[in-house]
């Protein structure tokens, strides 16, 4: 009998999280990692958004996945997803009203994030509900943890805060003349950090380095 | 029965619109109170900030009720007509091409903060993307401004989006909608800099010119109208003052 968290089950977990990560490896669902990464407290509550939906959409899938037709499986899957992301932003809207206001159409386009969907068609659709939801979780926490360190940069250097708290030290620097980056704001500066991080990654693991 | 079949597919595919439908329209009605609440709590939290008083949303119902005293609305002519000035949403209003001038409703609100009192106007235009609205609070003569906030829904990062950060909005503080010799003149954001000493221009915003230029509309267009309004109070207070000074003088040569 196969054990609750075997090997298999924490490669489900570990493999999105490092060398086979959605946004640095597979590079998808980076629109919404340049967008919504200026502050750390919305990368957080874009993250929770996206593992809510991610487990939810893999788990529901996987359990429909052998009476979905085979015709309109992918209009099934984007069915389930809008439907979840409907639900985050109506939930948002009514308890997190001011993060609803910042995070605006990007949750909406959580629908549009090609992770999601990459993982309901290559894996839940032929795979168990446990063994999809941990694959979604994985991914999930893959493309959270990429938001959040951005975010963490994004906002340290860019707003001099974190969580939209100021930073005890930096009074005495701005004193001392040291100014945030406003580029750090803007939409490309996302792009290159994590340019860096995917440049850290792959000098750490050569294998992940493409030979042309 | 065959999972490839037409029937199955459609039946299979109405079901699933079904239930997901149902499912979404529940949730949608039942936090519906839950949504409106939060934008009237957003709406209190503007007006406020207008006259630097800023609130969490959690204070915001007590403490607009504790600083409004007054809600007016009036019309295009400035005169005052009925309607609850809360409820009236200036950005649907102007975006609204079907109704006229004359049918628009214009609400302020009046509001006493350390005795003094304010009247909030507020306001909608056009930037460069998207909308731009805010509320200006006027002090007791009508015409110097208190303070202003403004926002926008799309307004480019650093450029035109800055029209809602402290830089923009505190140097409205003190301006005069009116010239000296009490002709309406709004305030203009002008582009390269206000002149030295010009009570009714303020600053604009390098590379967001027409942003800059929406909201110097915006605020003629509104404030012009309010200033039909304005004018009529003023004259009033006008007499008012003479009337006991001259009792003043009176009472004076009774003695």
């Amino acid at each position: 009998m196969k054990s609750f968290f075997n090997k298999q089950h924490q490669k489900l977990i570990a493999d999105p999280l490092g060398d086979q990560n959605p946004i640095t490896i597979q590079v998808l669902g980076i629109c919404s990692a340049l967008a919504i990464t200026t502050q750390l407290e919305n990368a957080l509550v874009m993250t929770l958004a996206v593992i809510f939906v991610m487990t939810s959409a893999s788990s529901i899938i996987s359990l429909l996945r052998n009476h979905v037709p085979n015709r309109i499986r992918i209009i099934v899957q984007l069915l389930v997803v809008a439907s979840l992301v409907a639900l985050v932003d109506q939930i948002l809207k009514a308890f997190l009203p001011d993060a609803s206001e910042q995070l605006s159409v990007f949750i909406g386009l959580i629908i549009t994030n090609c992770i999601i969907m990459g993982r309901l068609e290559a894996f839940a659709m032929g795979n168990k509900l446990y063994e999809s939801f941990l694959d979604a979780l994985g991914n999930a926490f893959g493309y959270g943890w990429i938001l959040v360190a951005v975010a963490f940069v994004r906002e340290l250097f860019g707003s001099g805060k974190l969580m939209g708290y100021d930073i005890p030290g930096f009074s005495y620097l701005y004193q001392m003349g040291y100014m945030n980056n406003n580029l750090m704001i803007l939409p490309p500066m996302a792009l290159v950090v994590v340019g860096v991080i995917i440049w850290i990654q792959r000098s750490r693991n050569t294998d992940l380095v493409e030979e042309n | 029965m065959d999972k490839e079949s037409n029937l199955y597919t459609f039946t299979f595919a109405i079901l699933m619109v079904l239930i997901v439908g149902t499912a979404l329209a529940l949730t949608s009605e039942l936090l519906q109170p839950k949504k409106k609440q939060n934008a009237a709590d957003k709406k209190m939290i503007d007006i406020l900030s207008a006259i630097g008083v800023n609130v969490s949303r959690s204070e915001a119902e007590s403490m607009f009720n504790k600083y409004i005293t007054d809600q007016t609305v009036i019309n295009n002519d400035g005169q005052i007509v009925d309607g609850t000035a809360f409820d009236i949403d200036v950005l649907f209003q102007h975006r609204d091409k079907t109704l006229t001038d004359e049918e628009k409703k214009y609400p302020f609100f009046t509001a006493m903060k350390d005795n003094q009192k304010y009247i909030i106007v507020p306001m909608a235009g056009n930037g460069l993307w998207g909308p731009v609205w805010g509320f200006v609070a006027l002090e007791d003569d009508y015409e110097t401004i208190h303070g202003a906030a403004f926002d926008h829904k799309a307004e480019t990062p650093g450029l035109g989006a800055e029209i809602n950060t402290d830089f923009f909005e505190l140097p409205f503080k003190g301006k005069k909608i009116r010239n000296n010799d009490g002709e309406f003149v709004s305030i203009e954001v002008k582009k390269g800099g206000a002149e030295e000493g010009n009570m009714s221009q303020v600053d604009g915003i390098t590379g967001g010119t027409i942003t800059s230029d929406g909201v110097s509309d915006m605020l003629y267009n509104t404030l012009k109208i309010y200033n039909n309004y304005f004018s009529s109070v003023t004259i009033q207070n006008d007499s008012t003052t003479i009337t006991s000074y001259n009792n003043i003088k009176e009472n004076e040569i009774l003695f």
